[in-house]
């Protein structure tokens, strides 16, 4: 009697045990929230069941979105890869001057509308504010021209006085020339500059984006800069065409900015596709992760549960016969 | 030699190390072509590195870029001619005889030797010649360079094979023009079918000459 008593109680205790031994197995598959009923005889394993099942769809998204993101970097790679040749000719002449000293320089800062592109638009904005620190000093000031929601989102927070145009959704058409012609239009009338900096990623590789900045001078600073500066070797150039120099100096600065604009643009979208496909691949290798984690506890969480129904069944048979 | 020893001067003033100084006297001596910006963007780097020690600094276009080859010390016989449009790039280091560009100051003629020149394009006939065959392309504006090393880098918006264009098409958007010049009313408007007029008329003869 005794010691029937003693295995009742055992039974007893071994209850509150066996489902405190499936707490600690749970919080090990990281489903602290849910506590098994106290007296419960089957442990539930449909907590970590609906925890496989949004990790599941949420690899299938992500495996969906590298793939659309692939099919557009190849559409697009084709185009900026062609638009390469547009800035050499320009640079070729009139050299790059990063380091030219101007008292009213702006930074055109391109970034994406999209999010999920890894860290692509952190890195442009980290560029851009390193440019305003190098380029003011007494006297000087740095506005910021930006193209893309990211990068307005970063920027608004701590130098919102100095944002002259933000300008989103770029890439609701396919981008062309004609569409960013009239974009650098646009930002030629509406700022005051003597130099302009773009801000961008240069496509690469998939896997590798390097920041650039292309500079692009006033017509004003051309002149400056070719008096006695750093294109000293601009005066040897015979002008054609126009009715003065200077007509045609600032002709030859608005069609570079359109076209350094254009390739910009162009090597930016690469560079986002080219981040989000390698964003969500990794993302959707941790999701496979996690599911082969998860998929451990439940069937370690199943098998307990089985093991306790049985410890009881062979409790209780031995329990009667002896 | 005065400019370039300014030049040298304005960068010692800036503060550049004695370095850079070597560097920009060996490279203004070495190629009156290539422009002396390395040492600009050295002094660039330099400066970045003073403020923003914990970022890289960003890459400019020049290391992107081959750089061009000095001028040579006699006429080369061939011209190479770069000729790139936004989506395409037509002939890239393409050794030709010669280029026939419509400048805004009339057709002009370019062989190896010519005169260093910036000259904006008005819509024409582009012809590239080589050897025996000549390529025509009808090109809508744009400007070329002609570099005193003999390369010739010509930008347009947009070109056409000649034979590719429909004469059919070109009078009748000829007379379209016309027609909205006579109707214009604002000065935009006006100046819009004076382009148009302008374009359709050089399409005319460059079909028709």
């Amino acid at each position: 009697m005794a010691m029937a008593a003693l295995r009742r109680e055992g039974r007893r205790l071994l209850l509150p045990m066996a489902s405190q031994a499936t707490i600690g197995a749970a919080r090990s598959g990281l489903v602290a929230e849910e506590m098994v009923p106290f007296g419960a005889r089957s442990i539930s394993t449909q907590v970590v069941r609906n925890r496989m099942k949004s990790v599941k769809n949420i690899q299938k998204i992500t495996k969906a979105m590298k793939m659309v993101a692939a099919s557009k970097l190849r559409a697009i790679q084709s185009k900026a890869e062609n638009s390469r040749g547009l800035w050499q000719p320009f640079t070729a002449l009139l050299g790059d001057a990063a380091g030219v000293d101007v008292k009213k320089s702006v930074i055109v800062t391109i970034s994406s509308d999209k999010g999920l592109c890894g860290g692509i638009n952190s890195t442009s904005v980290k560029v851009s504010k390193g440019l305003h620190k190098v380029t003011s000093g007494p006297d000087k000031e740095v506005k910021y021209v930006i193209l893309g929601e990211k990068a307005k989102v970063q920027l608004v927070r701590d130098s919102r006085k100095d944002i002259e145009i933000s300008i989103t959704e770029l890439q609701k058409n396919p981008l062309n020339f004609t569409q960013v012609a009239v974009l650098a239009d646009d930002i030629l009338k509406n700022v005051e500059y003597d130099a302009l900096r773009i801000v961008f990623n240069k496509f690469h590789s998939v896997v590798s984006f390097i920041p650039t900045v292309t500079t692009v001078l006033s017509p004003e600073t051309v002149e400056r800069e070719s008096e006695g500066g750093m294109l000293g070797n601009l005066d040897s150039y015979e002008i054609e065409g126009g009715e003065t120099k200077a007509e045609v100096l600032q002709n030859l600065t608005e069609f570079q900015f359109a076209c350094v604009l254009f390739n910009a643009s162009l090597e930016n979208a690469c560079s986002e596709q080219g981040a989000r496909m390698s964003a969500m691949d990794s993302s959707s290798r941790n999701a496979g992760e996690m599911l082969d984690r998860l998929t451990l506890t439940y069937n370690r969480t199943r098998q307990a549960s089985i093991t306790t129904e049985l410890i009881e069944i062979i409790s209780g048979a031995s329990a009667l016969e002896g | 030699m005065i400019r370039q020893s300014s030049s040298c001067l304005r960068l010692l003033k800036r503060g550049g190390s004695l370095l850079s100084a070597n560097r920009s006297r060996f490279i203004s001596s070495a190629a009156a072509d290539v422009p002396a910006t390395a040492t600009e963007n050295s002094t660039f780097i330099e400066a970045w590195k003073k403020v923003v020690p914990n970022i890289d600094p960003p890459k400019t276009p020049l290391s992107f870029m081959t750089p061009r080859p000095p001028v040579p010390s006699s006429i080369p016989s061939k011209l190479t001619v770069n000729f790139v449009l936004p989506y395409l790039s037509e002939l890239s280091a393409k050794e030709v005889d010669m280029v026939i560009i419509p400048a805004t100051t009339g057709q002009m003629g370019v062989l190896p030797g010519h005169v260093a020149t910036i000259a904006e394009l008005k819509p024409g006939v582009l012809s590239v010649h080589e050897g025996n065959d000549v390529k025509k392309y009808f090109i809508s504006s744009g400007f070329a360079f002609i570099h005193a090393n003999s390369f010739a880098d010509i930008v347009a918006v947009e070109a056409v094979p000649i034979d590719h264009i429909d004469s059919s098409l070109v009078q009748k958007g000829l007379a379209d023009f016309q027609q909205k010049l006579n109707t214009a009313s604002t000065e935009l408007e006006k100046a819009e079918a004076q382009i148009g007029i302008d374009v359709h008329s050089a399409l005319n003869a460059a079909l028709t000459g």
